[in-house]
């Protein structure tokens, strides 16, 4: 029954629009092509430069590709970091601690407002719903003054908190997931009820377990900013300081620490990527409610 | 009479039990939301509130901030010329960045939705990664070095079109069309993961009831069924769009350093930082901030109302 419909369907899929013509589809691949190419290259660079020698980081005519690729600089980086006052672990463990605590607060916490705002009607929910809508289109320089001078009067300078906690209610990922709530189907809501599940629980057991494309594409979102937070302006004690920073500081070392640099970099970005990469789908499948209706 | 009355009293009743039930509704709804609106409120809408207070006054955290009226309006705009240089670099910078990065996430959406699954996973991978890739424009600052050993230099000294090395980041000339390319290389971000999936839900009914009704070609298909199908997620793009053109400052201050030769590439954020973090003139800082965000709220406002009107 099923190798019947995917053979009806095959030839459906795989047939050819009748309104394209060829030239053009040859034409848009070999654009696409260079395109891909031409985006793709920083990165291919990058990778390269932190796989040369020293010799060939300063080597006139300078080349992209590495003749006698090496893992030297990402062993100095491993030498350079054993040097550091503040033992390297310290870094990791606290930019995984704020990027761990901050995603999983900001899941659960966004998670729980959305779900009330998509499935319930209360008095003030529209306007609180607006609000989030007009905070996505403020970027957060507008804010970094008073958050500072708000986290200073709570008392969190220097600490986790003065990052985790406002990552909390980052606007993008209420609103996705607000979005994505809406697609469920109210019913499900409502047999769970019949059957006796206070709120509480038809969130936990039922909404949350059915929204998990929402889930990834959250923590995509929050890991990419907490990740990358240097987070130099709200700590400045060096054992509680983030990795990014710790990493920059060697970055900055001059010209000896070129090779060292781009292993940084690329150590840096490999992770948003790799997480990307391995949540694609998923991701794609909650940006498909992203829509603003008005 | 009596029946009347008591039928009176049942329905007052049943309204009593109703709205009773609503308001436990709506206080397990409250009870659910709390959490986050008084975080949101507190670092999302009362920063913009003190912001706005703060910028009618002289305040550097030392003293009490003291009411000036718009003083600090004004002297922004008729006295501050590093200011007006900044908001010029922003508006070029938006203007251009915005809308082709508006387009080219759009385009490469559009274009690739037809290819087959992998291969699109893949593109979407590339085109997607430099946006999440950090700070990975650094890698610009070598490439465009300044000294022979860059790339760009030495092709173009190879080639004898410039016998000396040009210094990109440091000569006012180039320095912004560079970090232009850059952003651009960046742009492709959240706006372009919604094109890519809304593409993905279009019902394809529509589109082979659009050849019956003579859609001659792509282009066609794109203004008659595609864009109109695309109008909450263009919505959506729009808002990423200008909301981070407006908001540019990491490129430029990492790759033309900060402060850049003769400010040249100064926007508004860097003006934000330099009054806000080095002289801790909070009043003036959250005067800029104040302006960035009526720029940022309003151009968003012209743009959706424009939105509006596509594909009708």
């Amino acid at each position: 029954m099923k190798k019947n419909e995917k053979e009806i369907k095959a030839p459906l899929i795989k047939k050819r629009h009748p309104n394209r013509s060829v030239g053009g589809d040859i034409g848009i691949y070999i654009f696409l092509l260079l395109v891909a190419i031409a985006m793709v290259f920083p990165l291919v660079y990058a990778i390269n430069g932190a796989l040369k020698p020293l010799d060939e980081l300063f080597m006139f005519p300078p080349k992209v590709f590495a003749r006698n690729p090496t893992l030297d600089n990402f062993s100095d980086l491993f030498v350079t970091m054993g040097k550091s006052w503040v033992p390297f672990s310290r870094y990791i463990f606290n930019t995984t601690f704020i990027t761990a605590v901050g995603t999983a607060g900001h899941l659960l916490v966004a998670s729980m407002g959305a779900f009330v705002l998509a499935k319930y009607e209360f008095p003030g929910g529209q306007v609180f719903f607006k609000l989030v809508q007009i905070a996505l289109m403020f970027s957060y320089y507008v804010t970094a003054i008073p958050n500072y001078l708000i986290i200073n009067k709570l008392g969190w300078i220097d600490t986790y908190w003065a990052i985790i906690i406002p990552a909390f209610a980052m606007p993008m990922g209420f609103f996705l997931m607000k979005q994505f709530m809406e697609g469920l189907p109210t019913s499900l809501i409502e047999a769970a009820k019949i059957d006796g599940a206070n709120e509480w629980k038809v969130f936990m057991g039922i909404v949350m377990p059915n929204v998990k494309p929402a889930w990834l594409t959250m923590i995509i979102f929050s890991v990419q900013a907490l990740w990358n937070n240097k987070a130099a302006t709200y700590i400045y004690s060096e054992e509680k300081k983030t990795l990014v920073y710790a990493l920059q500081q060697i970055q900055s070392g001059g010209i000896a620490r070129t090779g060292q640099a781009q292993a940084v970099t690329i150590i840096v970005i490999s992770v948003p990527i790799l997480i990307f990469v391995f949540s694609e789908s998923q991701i794609l499948e909650t940006m498909a409610s992203s829509g603003l209706k008005d | 009479m009596g029946e009347y009355l008591s039928k009176y009293f049942k329905l007052r009743k049943h309204n009593a039990q109703v709205a009773f039930k609503k308001a436990k509704l709506s206080k397990m709804c409250y009870l659910f939301l709390a959490p986050y609106a008084i975080i949101f409120a507190t670092f999302y809408i009362l920063p913009v509130i003190t912001s706005i207070f703060y910028s009618f006054t002289y305040y550097n955290i030392l003293e009490t901030p003291r009411f000036i009226g718009p003083q600090n309006y004004l002297s922004l705009i008729l006295q501050d010329d590093v200011f007006l240089k900044g908001i010029k670099n922003t508006f070029m910078i938006a203007v251009i960045t915005g809308p082709l990065g508006y387009i080219m996430s759009f385009l490469f959406a559009w274009l690739i939705n037809e290819l087959p699954r992998w291969i699109r996973a893949v593109a979407v991978i590339i085109f997607y990664a430099p946006s999440i890739a950090g700070n990975l424009y650094t890698i610009f600052s070598i490439f465009f070095r300044g000294d022979a050993y860059g790339h760009v230099n030495a092709f173009l000294i190879n080639n004898g079109l410039i016998d000396s090395p040009v210094l990109w980041f440091t000569n006012p000339k180039y320095m912004l069309p560079i970090c232009m390319v850059v952003i651009l290389w960046m742009s492709l971000g959240q706006g372009f993961l919604a094109f890519v999936a809304g593409l993905q839900g279009i019902d394809r009914s529509q589109y082979e009831a659009g050849y019956m009704d003579g859609v001659k070609n792509r282009w066609q298909e794109l203004w008659y069924i595609t864009l109109p199908n695309m109008k909450p997620m263009l919505m959506f793009g729009a808002v990423m769009a200008i909301t981070s053109s407006f908001g540019v400052c990491d490129v430029t201050m990492a790759l033309c350093g900060y402060p850049s030769t003769d400010y040249a590439a100064r926007t508004v954020v860097t003006h934000l930082f330099d009054y806000g973090y080095s002289r801790f003139e909070m009043g003036y800082a959250s005067a800029i901030a104040t302006m960035l965000f009526l720029i940022m709220i309003l151009c968003n406002k012209a743009i959706q109302s424009l939105l509006r009107r596509v594909g009708t």
